[in-house]
């Protein structure tokens, strides 16, 4: 196509109003182009830059080199924080992933009230991480929630306090956030099952493939790339998590669900070490890179592909 | 015996009754074809007799066995989609091993049966690709060769055909006959495409907004079609329809027909049709193909011709043939000449209509009299 277009193009040389026709989506992209470079490239360039200084209530410009990552390392907060920022990530995104699918397969089994269900599962994303961490709150300790509930219907002996529990309270954080972020990956996972020919599914009960078999062997693999985006948005959730973790348990008991973000936020704007929040959120930002860098890589490999095989 | 016997089957979704009673049924090693207009049922017929659709009413028999509600994997049939339906993330090669790991065939049956299917095909070039690198004519071998690798009693195609262009098409077609001959099993081959189910199909059904309306081998259907839609649908193109009045001529039976200004020509009648009318009107069917120039000389060979005026109003050489639409009265009507003696633009034709061939319809019931 194009290039039966272009000779003719070429000869004539393109006239005023292409080359404005031309420019314009420039034009209109130019200020949010522009926004996007200045607080993605220009900010990062700085917290990275202040990251080696020796910065503490006020940010100064003076090279220190890695001596705030050396003291952010040392430091057993920053270090709990770290590993949980894996553990809960892990937990999280496997579980959120799991359960909607799940929901997702349940619900393409054409159930009754299908839109209800739909929006019933999706609500919780449409609520805010702090209002979902305080709801929970409550429901976690033990003489508010769960455990005086049960107590009421006649249990007097049951103990549910997950929060209060140094080793348990992670994974209080990572069902909350189960809860809140699994009817999004319904939906996402919904869309994909709905999507796939359904003549395929045919043909794999013609071949007498059982309903497991179809899913595992036909339906699933057709909706991969679905799995990968649900994957690193929710990663990227993950790595974000603060307002969850501050509403919920405000990274106690003790320090035992500190996340990143938190620890963050306490050294730049509690504590004046302005150099080693810098550094921290420049560990947060190599945490991201893990996850995005090889994904936005696979796309493009992907996309030229496809292009190769027109 | 029948490979397939299918009994006053009736399919409704909600209110809509979308096949009204279907009878049809299939002998062993017998390739039928289903034909007829766009949404007339064949897709949902084929797919009741897969099993993928549930029956609302009547029987599905395949063999001796009822199979109503037995599921699809149960029925022992393999299934051609119109959109192949290859599974996109495998190869070829799983693609068509697929259906014997559900069925836990053996290893080394399965490496024998794809290599015999494969080669069958020709595709042994293709097997470690997946159907996105495929061309149309290579996934329909494949699709083709995931029915085969099974040992089915029934084959099922719908419309396998209708995404290649033209050319492609016509090769396929003439494959999927030799590979019939060659298998033997019985087939369901679904088409809205005339053509192809006259040069394949043993037997033809033609359907029609849910029902069958006539269901015989393919030079009966196109010779003595049961009414007035098979015959306009089976055919290209189409068979003329006349209005006429039964007279006679001579003492002899013949078919008045009204031409412009208010004349009329008489066309002696070569069956004794007359005495089955119930009314005088009738309708007069004619193929293009028994519409010539007219030959005294032919005549003596041809008992049945008898000539017309008319004028020529558009020619469309195809090559092999030049169709001709030609005013007859109120009506145009169609021929096909060879191109040899194909009229010219504005000429007045004397037209030979071969009266043997023609067949007659009731106007009311627009059933073949
Ligand atoms: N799931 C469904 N719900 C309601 N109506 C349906 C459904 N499937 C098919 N129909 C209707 O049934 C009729 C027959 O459909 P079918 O697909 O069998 O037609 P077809 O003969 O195969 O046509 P085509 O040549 O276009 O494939 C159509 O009028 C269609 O609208
Ligand atoms: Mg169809």
């Amino acid at each position: 196509m194009q290039s039966v277009l272009e000779p003719s193009a070429a000869a004539a040389g393109p006239s005023w109003r292409e080359r404005l026709a031309q420019a314009v989506p420039f034009l209109v992209l130019a200020p949010s182009l522009a926004a996007t470079l200045i607080y993605v490239f220009v900010f990062t360039g700085w917290t990275l830059y202040i990251s080696l200084s020796n910065s503490s209530l006020l940010p100064t410009y003076k090279f220190i080199g890695l001596k705030p990552y050396a003291d952010l390392w040392a430091n057993t907060r920053w270090n709990i924080a770290y590993h949980n920022l894996f553990i809960f990530s892990a937990f999280y995104v496997v579980g959120a992933m799991a359960v909607g699918l799940l929901l997702a397969i349940v619900i393409d089994q054409r159930v009754r009230g299908e839109a209800i269900w739909r929006t019933i599962f999706l609500y919780p994303l449409a609520v805010s991480f702090v209002v979902t961490g305080t709801v929970w709150s409550w429901l976690y300790t033990p003489d508010t929630g769960i455990q005086l509930f049960v107590r009421s219907l006649g249990w007097s002996n049951f103990t549910f306090a997950l929060t209060t529990d140094r080793n348990l309270a992670l994974y209080a954080i990572v069902i909350t956030g189960i809860w809140q972020s699994s009817g999004f990956a319904m939906a996402l996972f919904l869309a994909g099952l709905r999507s796939v020919d359904q003549d395929i599914i045919k043909a794999a009960q013609i071949d007498g493939a059982g309903v497991f078999r179809i899913y595992a062997r036909v339906i699933l693999p057709t909706i991969a790339p679905i799995f990968l985006a649900v994957m690193v948005v929710l990663l990227q959730f993950a790595i974000k998590t603060f307002d969850l973790a501050i509403a919920l348990t405000n990274g106690g008991p003790g320090i035992a669900t500190t996340f990143p973000a938190i620890y963050v936020y306490d050294l730049m704007f509690q504590r004046g070490q302005i150099a080693q929040g810098a550094a921290a959120a420049i560990m947060i930002l190599a945490a991201l890179a893990v996850v995005l860098v090889p994904y936005s890589l696979w796309l493009v490999w992907r996309k030229r592909r496809e292009g190769k095989n027109g | 015996m029948s490979a397939l016997t299918v009994h006053n089957l009736r399919k409704s979704f909600g209110a809509v009754e979308v096949l009204k009673g279907i009878d049809l049924e299939a002998r062993n090693g017998e390739f039928v074809a289903l034909v007829g207009p766009s949404g007339c049922g064949k897709s949902t017929l084929l797919a009741m007799i897969a099993g993928l659709e549930s029956v609302t009413s009547g029987e599905i028999r395949i063999g001796e066995r009822l199979v109503n509600s037995v599921a699809p994997k149960d029925r022992d049939i393999a299934m051609v989609f119109q959109s192949y339906a290859l599974y996109p993330t495998m190869t070829v090669r799983e693609n068509m091993l697929f259906g014997m790991e559900s069925r836990k065939v053996p290893r080394p049956e399965q490496e024998a049966t794809l290599a015999r299917v494969a080669a069958l095909l020709q595709i042994e070039a293709l097997l470690k690709r997946k159907p996105g690198q495929l061309s149309g004519g290579q996934r329909q071998r494949v699709a083709m060769g995931r029915a085969l690798v099974r040992d089915p009693k029934l084959f099922l195609f719908d419309e396998p055909l209708s995404n290649l262009d033209a050319k492609l098409r016509v090769d396929m077609r003439t494959e999927i006959k030799k590979l019939h001959h060659r298998v033997g099993k019985t087939t369901v081959y679904v088409t809205h495409d005339q053509v192809e189910a006259m040069t394949l199909a043993s037997r033809i059904a033609v359907m029609h907004q849910g029902s069958v309306q006539q269901f015989d081998e393919p030079q009966r259907i196109y010779d003595h079609p049961a009414n007035m839609f098979v015959a306009g649908f089976m055919g290209s193109p189409a068979m003329n329809f006349i209005p006429a009045e039964l007279t006679t001529e001579g003492g002899k039976p013949a078919l008045t027909i009204k031409l412009a200004d208010g004349e009329t020509a008489t066309l002696a009648l070569f069956d004794n049709v007359a005495s089955r009318a119930t009314s005088k009107q009738v309708i007069l069917g004619i193929r293009p193909e028994h519409l010539s120039r007219y030959d005294p000389e032919a005549r003596a060979q041809k008992p049945g011709m008898v000539s017309l005026h008319a004028p020529v109003e558009l020619v469309e050489p195809t090559g092999a043939e030049t169709i001709a639409v030609m005013r007859l009265g109120d009506l145009e009507i169609v021929g096909r000449f060879d191109p040899d003696e194909a009229p010219s633009m504005g000429e007045e034709i004397l037209l030979g209509v071969d009266m043997a061939h023609a067949c007659l319809f009731d106007p009311a019931t627009r059933q073949l009299i």
